[in-house]
């Protein structure tokens, strides 16, 4: 399971010091092509992953003339997330909770189920990766070509392909970080913004910051993030078990491994491992399957579609790398078979635990307030007298309106004796029930008096609550808050 | 003085000759970075002292070549902000104080505005949020003696209470017990009958006697029956607020020695956009008429 990195050979001056290095060399890997299942199913995939990446931001979705069109837009400035017909407040943010909840627990399901495939196919790190792989092997040829090119001389060829190639992959990148600002702005406005120079410098500041990771990422770091930088390996662990299917060589049909002779009449018995390392050199981050289930190992199966073209090549059946769990591996190493176990404790958890986080977001999506009602009292004064004796308290009221339509709230007072109110600068006269207009898909902010004399003052402060009510559609919601008066540590 | 300089056998590097008790001392050179770091952080500072302040002389400094100054770019920051709200300014000045509500924009303008010249001016009396303390009238609730509309408050503010000012609010009320127009036991009945008025009246007093005597002296300026009078600014003696307090003490020294509070001016000291933006913002703490 823990191969981390192969410790670097110690040179002649440090051997006298005969210590491990602190850090290993990075060893430059050169994945070679591919051609099988695994390969075009990671195409696809990536093909998919990109599309809806790119495209995204450009479908339109009509709400309403003057409302945002942009079918997924998270509106900072305005602070609304939009996602299709869904819509939502800040106040909203558990949502965010929940989304990444249900996202962990598929995470989690997946990968006790058939491993890392997140890692070898949907990862964004794994998506440009490739891409940047790809880019490369157009230009500069495939594994043994670009090996000979680094290793040898400078040249005008090396020169130009080096350029290019660097010149492709920044142009994607930025391409990605273009993208990127299209989520958080209306994307054919902010495109047009961008390139006559009118966008804000938020703007550039991030595509050129999603471009230099994307670049420096994809580009540069490649297996390095998955090894050191990421923290998914090292916890996945956790979730795989013995019952995962997982990319893994059949060491007992594959050993004793070797090149020669397979007739009954070779001195040697060997496997049906033929020790051409086509399996490590396909492998995007350069280690060897044979050596058994790896921290390093993505599950992207292109070990296995390389075996495969060999073993069809010399004639032996195909999936000497095949996907499999380690206890029917164990098994058949014994001569047993064993059945296929989805069903285990921890895939059951998970299930639960997905459905529950589920339903709990879809009841929570379905019943959406419309309304709500936040109340603050001043904090200074905390009561004022007036001249006819009553006490006079000041309240900020915000009622959020999430319907498209203006709105009329009533909002009534309960637990004051006496009680009246008034909104600020607006009417004069106190009164039991407040009329007050919130705008479509907005916050109404009003300063509201309420007049009391309340009987008694606990600690100089009374419980009270407002109610407020959507005089056209009936909903209805409240809000706790406190009258204030003298006497007690509150007013002096 | 070094003595022996020899080259060490783990790292390959010289020695600094030093030894002390057998422990000898690596002369491992800077590294380049740190050392080209320090060189350009010399020449970084040789550039700054020719191009800003840097040389003290004897009776001033040399101002660098390109004659940077924090207190000339301070000026120029105020200078450029005022030509900057110069717009809105001018447009507040212009409009009457009763339509700068119409004007979402301005008004929105106006009471921020205001809320800060009310703490730069007003708070260290009015208190924080107006809510006054005894001498000094509570802004904040709607007992006012000078009158609280729009324009009570914007006169009030620009002229102030006994000011000095040729337009300033002025009332007088007469020192019935230092100048001897009452006698001592009057003014407790007088005094006695004004608590009643406050609605803390005394069973026992003699009512009818006070009664008589505030006809006399107090209700010309406080009326007949203690309502006040906002033109000649007598505070209303009905009512729960009352501006140096309530207790019977309060009101004999009072009527016997007033105090006469003085509020400034503010037109000496604000502009009138100011003031406007002030008579907006006490108006909104809640008590505005
Ligand atoms: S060992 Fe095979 S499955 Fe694992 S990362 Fe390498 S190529 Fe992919
Ligand atoms: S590709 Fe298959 S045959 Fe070749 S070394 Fe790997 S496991 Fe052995």
């Amino acid at each position: 399971m823990s191969r981390l990195a192969k410790p670097r050979k110690p040179s002649a001056g440090e051997e006298k010091m005969s210590e491990a290095p602190l850090y290993a060399d990075r060893v430059r890997v050169y994945p070679r092509a591919v051609h099988g299942p695994a390969r075009t199913f990671k195409w696809a995939v990536l093909v998919i992953c990109l599309a809806v990446y790119y495209a995204l931001p450009w479908i339109r979705w009509d709400r309403g003339p003057g409302r945002a069109s942009q079918a997924v837009l998270l509106d900072l400035q305005n602070e609304r997330f939009y996602f299709f017909n869904l819509e939502f407040w800040p106040q909203d943010i558990y949502y965010l909770t929940g989304a990444l909840i249900l996202g962990a627990v598929s995470l989690f399901l997946v990968t006790s189920l058939a491993g890392r495939v997140w890692c070898g196919y949907a990862c964004p790190q794994t998506v440009w990766t490739d891409l940047f792989m790809w880019v490369e092997q157009r230009i500069e040829g495939d594994r043994n070509a670009r090996m000979r090119r680094d290793q040898g001389p400078a040249s005008f060829d090396k020169a130009w392909r080096k350029v290019a190639k660097h010149a492709v992959w920044l142009g994607v990148a930025f391409w990605t970080g273009g993208a990127w600002i299209m989520y958080y702005a209306d994307a054919p406005t902010v495109t047009r913004a961008f390139w006559t120079g009118q966008a804000s410098s938020a703007v550039y500041g991030f595509a050129f910051l999603f471009t230099a990771t994307t670049y420096v990422l994809a580009g540069w770091a490649r297996e390095q993030v998955c090894t050191y930088m990421c923290p998914w390996p090292r916890f996945q662990a956790a979730m795989l078990d013995e019952q995962s299917f997982i990319v893994t060589y059949q060491g007992w049909r594959g050993e004793p491994r070797g090149h020669g002779k397979r007739d009954a009449a070779a001195e040697k018995k060997l496997g049906d491992c033929v020790d051409c390392r086509a399996c490590v050199n396909v492998c995007p981050t350069g280690i060897d399957i044979r050596d058994g289930v790896q921290l390093e190992c993505i599950n992207c199966g292109l070990c296995v579609d390389a075996c495969n073209e060999i073993m069809v090549r010399t004639g032996q059946p195909k999936w000497l790398i095949t996907w499999d769990t380690l206890a029917r591996q164990k098994a058949r190493a014994e001569g047993r078979r064993e059945p296929i176990r989805l069903l285990r404790a921890r895939t059951v958890i998970y299930v639960a635990a997905l459905l529950l986080a589920g339903t709990v977001m879809g009841v929570a999506l379905a019943t959406r307030a419309h309304i709500e009602l936040s109340v603050q009292h001043d904090r200074a004064p905390l009561f004022v007298k007036v001249r006819d004796g009553a006490l006079r308290n000041g309240y900020t009221v915000k009622i959020v309106n999430k319907t498209h339509e203006a709105a009329d709230f009533a909002l009534s007072l309960q637990g004051l004796e006496a009680a009246g109110m008034a909104v600020a600068e607006e009417n004069d006269a106190r009164m039991p029930i407040l009329t007050l207009t919130a705008e479509a898909d907005s916050v109404g902010t009003f300063r509201v008096l309420v007049f009391g004399q309340p009987a008694r003052l606990v600690d100089g402060s009374q419980d009270i609550t407002f109610t407020l009510r959507n005089a056209a559609t009936g909903e209805q919601t409240s809000y706790r808050s406190v009258f204030m008066g003298p006497g007690g540590r509150a007013g002096r | 003085m070094p003595t022996k300089i020899e080259k060490d056998s783990i790292s390959g590097q010289d020695t600094t000759g030093h030894e002390w008790d057998g422990l000898k001392e690596l002369n491992t050179p800077l590294p380049k970075w740190w050392l080209y770091t320090l060189y350009a952080t010399c020449v970084w500072a040789v550039v700054w002292c020719v191009l800003y302040p840097s040389v003290p002389g004897i009776s001033g400094y040399f101002p660098g070549v390109l004659g940077a100054s924090t207190r000339v770019q301070v000026t120029n920051d105020v200078k450029a902000l005022a030509a900057q709200r110069a717009v809105t300014m001018d447009k507040l000045t212009a409009t009457p104080i009763a339509e700068v509500r119409q004007d979402p924009q301005l008004m929105a303008v106006a009471t921020t505005a205001g809320r800060i010249a009310f703490a730069n001016n007003c708070q260290p009396c009015h208190g924080p949020s107006g809510e006054g303390r005894p001498g000094y009238p509570a802004l904040a609730g709607d007992a006012w003696i000078w009158g609280g509309k729009l324009a009570d408050l914007q006169q009030t503010i620009t002229y102030g209470i006994r000011s000095g000012h040729p337009d300033a609010r002025v009332s007088q009320m007469p020192r019935f017990g230092a100048d001897g127009i009452l006698k001592p036991e009057e003014i407790a009945q007088v005094a006695d009958y004004v608590m009643t008025l406050y609605g803390k009246g005394t069973a026992g007093a003699d009512m009818a006697k006070g009664r008589a005597i505030y006809g006399e002296n107090c209700a010309a300026c406080h009326g007949d029956n203690g309502e006040g009078k906002r033109d000649v600014g007598a505070p209303a003696l009905k009512g729960a607020v009352h501006l140096y307090g309530d207790s019977r003490e309060t009101v004999r020294a009072q009527i016997a020695n007033p105090r006469q509070g003085v509020m400034p001016n503010w037109n000496q000291r604000l502009d009138e956009a100011t003031i406007k933006s002030l008579a907006l913002y006490v108006h909104s703490l809640g008590g505005g008429e």
